[in-house]
């Protein structure tokens, strides 16, 4: 999940107050965006405009390039091995997020309730793990892992029974899901319980004076409240898990023959480039694999949105 | 130490992690083709010889080797006009990757580059090694271990780069679990597979050894010794065979091991493969000419135990080895000082005084006639190894290892689907010798959509 730009802000309930202000000072405001234009052009959008030049071609090692059209994208469309990868991660996401999605919402929700003693220290505890790099955290749940001489498996040991292969092909996805869901979690928490303190107290003390006990509040007040909330960090996941890449790859290096070469499409297409050298098929997987993002964000914010328009 | 692939390099984990963000912003660093290098085979004349070596030159050099410093000062000495840059661009893939990155963008790339005896065929198929033929180097040919120049020569004859070091491979074990179960030092494989078999029964913690289900490189290394012609490179005509007799016999061989449980299969150059050394998992290591030193820095509590020995033969009568890493250095096309490229990559892997540093200084194993047969060199005895010669055993080997074997001109790609079908079949304790039918298959799909004719066989 590499999703980090948004800030809690974003969660935030939008202001009305300055939506129709006049467009006379608007030849400064381009002052200001400008340096975040400029990068963006150059490193954003320049890179992806040549990704999608690069994947009309086909480079070989004898013959060298030669225009191809969508040839590329047809070829992707027909890989079984890309088609793997995107169910894989589709499933990946129909389980990991929901478990995550809890956690984050029951931590918010119990941080917020004012009820825990040490709400502080709960909070940094579940956050931290969002500040160790992926590197460092698959790293470590690698070790976590190991059949031989991982805790998990030691323990097993000691109490006599065999720990199941957390690096096997049984277990792969699930401990990846671990991975994702200890990493992530406290960052969705922080999004929601950011959201949950924008909420008016006034609200609450009606609630209170309406007779509302806490757990009523939480479900008539506070989830509402984190509609939009919930819904953002929903499509940082679909993202995040649709580009797994960081926590595979690593394990990889640990279980060589259970994570291949296209477990997911972003490891896939980064073996295609690296690898093979098929940086043009590289380029329309990518491209694909984009838009597969595109279509299921889309189906979520329609799914959403249909549900509050009644 | 040469090669153990990159597997541990940080800096590769970085530059995946790098990658992580940009699944299509970051596929931009290539495009186009790179221009042919090597022009007709026209020896260069003595006096622009020494032209080039008397005027103010600097010359860049990646290599991974550490503290070679020390050898570059020595040619520098002798010529003090040609300045040697060195940079180290990361180990292996890591380097190879800028490497290509740097080639193809046409700026940026060295003169000289170390490049791995396997890797030479990926890079001189694009056009990126200078023959050094016009420099002299054929003139060297008598230095080198036969071999080793096999490796280095092209399809056409062209000499592509100077061998460096090398691994050829034996077989590492544990004289005391050895005595202590009574077993004889395996001459055989089937002596191999009695022995794992003994072993086995008698010390349920043990394996007698680890065939690392991800080690393509090692798992060449026993198709080399087995006699098989997995690539054969004529032009664009390549011959591929990796499902031949040998390679199966090979596969056949492991996956029977693995069945039984005889052997382990953990992945190498990880966590749990250390500790597999470290507390006795594994009795046997079967390993290239760099392993002793690598191991005696690996698995330092187990020091004193460990004998070295030839591999295990499949007919007794004939000894051969395979090779397991070691490397070269390569005059990159596109340099401007050819002539000092050319001729520090000779001195650096010729001059007997920095052949011996390779030795002293980096713990290399030699590609030179004359160190293999010095007696300062074989005769150096390991504490680690209980005393013994080690070096005396490698260089024995070396003399055995085939001179046919060849690599692919995409040897990534070989290295990949090996790992997907082969290795995963040894893994999963499948039909591994079927597997190498998919190897095949995959291979040969991948060399036609490269533009390449394929023969079978």
């Amino acid at each position: 999940m590499t999703t980090s730009t948004a800030t809690a802000r974003a969660a935030a309930p939008a202001s009305p107050r300055r939506a129709g202000r006049s467009t006379t000072t608007g030849h400064h405001a381009y002052l200001f965006v400008a340096p975040f234009l400029v990068c963006f052009v150059l490193l954003f959008l320049l890179p992806l405009a040549y990704a999608a030049y690069l994947s009309l071609f086909k480079d070989q090692l004898v013959g060298g390039t030669v225009f191809v059209g969508l040839d590329n994208y047809t070829r992707a469309l027909q890989d079984s091995l890309l088609l793997h990868g995107v169910l894989r991660v589709g499933l990946f996401f129909l389980i990991q997020v929901p478990v995550m999605m809890l956690i984050a919402l029951v931590a918010a929700l119990a941080i917020d309730s004012g009820l825990l003693r040490a709400s502080r220290v709960f909070r940094l505890g579940l956050f931290v793990p969002y500040a160790v790099p992926s590197v460092v955290a698959a790293l470590m749940w690698g070790y976590l892992y190991g059949p031989d001489f991982g805790p998990l498996a030691q323990l097993g040991d000691r109490l006599g029974f065999t720990a199941p292969n957390l690096l096997g092909d049984t277990w792969m996805l699930a401990s990846l899901g671990n991975i994702v869901t200890w990493e992530f979690a406290g960052y969705n928490m922080i999004i929601l319980y950011a959201a949950l303190r924008s909420v008016p107290a006034e609200r609450y003390e009606a609630a209170a004076v309406d007779g509302a006990g806490a757990w009523r509040i939480a479900w008539h007040l506070k989830l509402p409240a984190l509609r939009p909330a919930l819904l953002l960090c929903l499509i940082f996941s679909v993202i995040g898990s649709f580009q797994l890449f960081a926590e595979p790859n690593l394990v990889q290096r640990l279980a060589p023959t259970v994570v291949n070469s296209s477990y997911t499409p972003n490891v896939y297409a980064y073996s295609l480039a690296f690898t093979s050298q098929q940086v043009n098929y590289a380029a329309a997987v990518s491209f694909l694999l984009g838009f597969v993002i595109l279509v299921v964000s889309y189906v979520m914010l329609f799914l959403t949105s249909r549900g509050s328009r009644r | 130490m040469p090669i153990f692939p990159a597997h541990l390099s940080r800096r590769r984990l970085l530059t995946a992690m790098a990658a992580a963000t940009v699944a299509a912003a970051g596929l931009t660093g290539c495009s186009g083709s790179s221009e042919p290098g090597s022009g007709p085979v026209k020896a260069v004349s003595q006096a622009d010889i020494d032209k080039a070596m008397t005027t103010p030159t600097t010359v860049t050099f990646w290599t991974w080797a550490p503290n070679i410093e020390q050898e570059v000062a020595v040619f520098e000495k002798k010529y003090p006009a040609i300045k040697v840059d060195v940079v180290n661009a990361g180990q292996g893939l890591d380097a190879y990757t800028k490497l290509r990155t740097a080639l193809k963008a046409g700026t940026g790339a060295p003169d000289l580059a170390q490049i791995e005896y396997q890797y030479i065929p990926t890079f001189s198929i694009t056009k990126s090694l200078v023959d050094l033929r016009p420099y002299g180097a054929a003139a060297n040919q008598a230095k080198f271990v036969d071999w080793t120049w096999g490796q280095v020569t092209g399809p056409d004859g062209e000499i592509l780069a100077y061998p460096q070091d090398t691994g050829p491979m034996g077989m590492l074990y544990r004289a005391d679990l050895f005595e202590k179960y009574g077993i004889e030092v395996p001459a055989t494989w089937d002596e191999f597979t009695a022995a794992a078999r003994k072993l086995r029964a008698a010390d349920p913690d043990v394996y007698l050894t680890n065939m690392a289900a991800n080690e393509a490189a090692g798992w060449h290394g026993l198709m080399w010794q087995a006699g098989s012609k997995a690539y054969t490179v004529t032009g664009s005509t390549l011959g591929l065979a990796v499902n031949d007799a040998a390679s199966k016999k090979v596969a056949d061989y492991w996956a029977g091991l693995a069945k039984e449980d005889l052997v382990s299969t953990d992945p190498d150059f990880t966590d749990t493969w250390y500790q597999g050394f470290n507390s006795g998992k594994y009795a046997t290591w079967l390993t290239a000419a760099w392993g002793p030193s690598f191991l005696s820095g690996s698995a330092k509590p187990t020091a004193g135990k460990w004998r070295a020995a030839p591999l295990p033969q499949w007919d007794a009568t004939k000894p051969v080895a395979g090779n397991w890493g070691g490397s070269t250095t390569a005059v990159m096309a596109g340099t401007q000082n050819p002539i000092a490229a050319a001729k520090f990559a000779e001195f650096l892997n010729t001059d007997p005084e920095t052949t011996k540093m390779f030795n002293t200084v980096q713990n290399f194993f030699p590609a030179t006639k004359a160190l293999l047969t010095d007696p300062s060199f074989t005769g150096q005895k390991s504490a680690f190894f209980g005393g013994q010669q080690v070096n005396e055993v490698f260089a024995g080997i070396s003399g055995t290892v085939d001179v046919g074997w060849q690599w692919p001109p995409f040897l990534d790609q070989a290295v990949k689907d090996w790992t997907e079908t082969t290795g995963k079949a040894l893994a999963d304790k499948a039909d591994t010798a079927a597997a190498t039918d998919q190897w095949q298959e995959r291979l040969t799909a991948y060399a036609k959509d490269q533009g390449f004719t394929v023969n079978a066989g």
